[in-house]
């Protein structure tokens, strides 16, 4: 291969390009990234960076006098992939360019979901990027009234911020219960009780109608009539893979671009990794779209063996999904998958302290762990699950 | 100085202790029965390495997913990107000494986590 395109500087973008020299390619190695910025962390900037905490500088993901041996391509989108033989593929780019490439490593992530009419009003946000992150952080610091859209992980992490930046908040959530999508409808209840420990209040089981203002926003009104008087919002309802641009390339596209357990599309010499790519899971039997940190840091060296080794390669199996979130000085920690579960125990701690681990079985067999502020138990845990299914795979 | 930690006999292969030293030492046993010490704290936010995952000569923050190779205590992948210090360790007589490494002065504030 004389020539591999990244398309997507972020994470796993970034994963893949390391993994590609790490794993001895040499030849040419073209990053493309829709944003003018240098590969960045995101999961600061629901945290820290919105806090004010860090700067920038603190984002980079980059190590200092890190050198890929790269031609960057920053600040200019893909447009489209034109797909020829094994040899020799075109990525399209907006500013009429193309980039001749004989393996693609597709990377371009997820954009947040928006509500209709928010487009139109200051003081409504989404959280994604840098330049989401700067615009609320100014406006945080305004103060005042904050409702967020969405009990998500997102929305729960920008409320616990913004409370601690002593705002008024309130977290409004159309499902009965948060993050029962990620935990569980038990689970996610009691680690949305953090919430209502920290004074943030949260309405559950109501959709939101309307953004009401002129200019500005000024409200939030519920599907049952209520109306949230808001300074600023916060729209937290989750997000759609960066795919349209892919349409017409022959690639397989279903939420996401669809591939199998290593990462291969469709299409040979063309991979796809982190929240764009929906890799096929063994221990599901489906395809699944994984958008966690963790899995665009990890997948990518993956996907690169299989891209180098011409489709050939048999790679290892990842590590079972894990994400993170900080709350409130809370650490809640998550590995495998919940939906799988038929019962969930805690094994150790007790709710109504916010410390427990707890353990979700499916046939008596352990298929996902929870911590929340059991950092040492859950990673003996989340070990003992990696190394359960790595035994079931082989 | 010449701390000690523990009997080796007790501290089984795959496992970490910490050393409630300042600041504090995390003292690695592989699986491949090596005895490896370096500094407890992430150097991207405030984690016990000791709780981590520790997988051949490299430990993974139970926190944020940095890992760190035990052996130079070099950053082998992000979010970290400063290195953590690593310590001499001895086995006498069936028990585990570890030798501190110097703190350099101006390196031990923190730039990027929380305090």
């Amino acid at each position: 291969m004389k020539t591999v395109a990244v398309v997507g500087a972020s994470l796993a973008g970034l994963s893949a390009a390391r993994s590609l020299r790490e794993q001895g390619y040499d030849g040419r190695l073209v990053l493309i990234g829709g944003e003018p910025h240098r590969p960045y962390d995101r999961p600061p900037l629901s945290k820290e960076f919105l806090a004010g905490e860090i700067d920038e500088d603190a984002l980079a993901l980059e190590a200092e006098g890190e050198d890929l041996a790269a031609v960057w391509e920053l600040g200019v989108r893909a447009i489209g992939i034109d797909t020829g033989s094994w040899a020799e593929h075109h990525v399209r780019l907006a500013d009429g360019r193309s980039v001749r490439a004989h393996g693609i490593v597709i990377a371009t992530g997820a954009a947040a979901r928006t509500l209709p009419g928010s487009e139109r009003l200051d003081g409504v946000h989404v959280l994604r990027t840098l330049d989401d992150a700067r615009a609320l952080r100014a406006d945080l610091a305004r103060g005042g009234r904050l409702v967020v859209v969405g009990g998500g992980f997102i929305g729960a992490e920008v409320a616990s911020t913004a409370r601690r930046l002593g705002l008024e908040v309130t977290v409004v959530e159309a499902a009965p219960t948060p993050l029962a999508g990620p935990l569980g409808r038990e689970m996610g209840s009691l680690v949305s009780r953090l919430h209502a420990d920290h004074g943030v209040r949260l309405l559950c089981g109501t959709g939101v109608r309307a953004l009401a203002g002129t200019g500005r926003v000024e409200a939030v009104v519920l599907d049952d009539g209520r109306r949230l008087d808001a300074d600023t919002v916060v729209v937290g309802v989750g997000a759609r893979p960066c795919t349209d641009w892919l349409a017409g390339s022959g690639l397989d596209l279903d939420d996401g671009v669809r591939c199998d357990a290593a990462g291969r599309t469709s299409i040979p010499g063309i991979v796809a990794v982190g929240d764009c790519a929906a890799w096929y899971e063994p221990a599901v039997g489906a395809h699944r779209r994984v958008e966690h940190w963790t899995g665009a840091r990890e997948r990518p060296a993956t996907a690169v063996a299989a891209l180098l080794s011409g489709g050939q390669g048999v790679p290892e199996a990842p590590r079972p999904p894990y994400f993170w979130s900080d709350q409130y000085g809370s650490r809640i920690q998550f590995a495998g998958y919940a939906a799988q579960a038929d019962s969930v125990t805690l094994e150790e701690g007790a709710a109504a302290d916010r410390s427990f681990l707890a353990v979700y079985r499916s046939a008596g067999r352990p298929v996902a762990v929870l911590g929340l502020n059991q950092t040492r138990l859950f990673t003996r845990w989340r070990r003992r699950l990696a190394t359960a299914e790595a035994r079931t795979a082989g | 100085m010449k701390i000690p930690v523990c009997r080796l006999a007790d501290l089984p292969r795959g496992e970490a202790c910490r050393l409630d030293s300042d600041p504090p030492i995390a003292v690695f046993h592989t699986e491949a029965g090596e005895v490896y010490a370096i500094d407890d704290t992430c150097t991207h936010q405030d984690a016990s390495l000791s709780d981590g995952w520790l997988e051949g000569c490299e430990v993974e923050c139970p926190l944020h997913a940095s890992k760190f190779d035990l052996r130079s205590g070099s950053v082998d992948s992000p979010p970290a990107k400063r290195p953590v210090r690593t310590h001499q360790v001895l086995v006498e007589d069936g028990t585990v000494y570890v030798l501190p490494t110097p703190a350099p002065r101006a390196a031990v504030h923190r730039v990027d986590g929380r305090t």
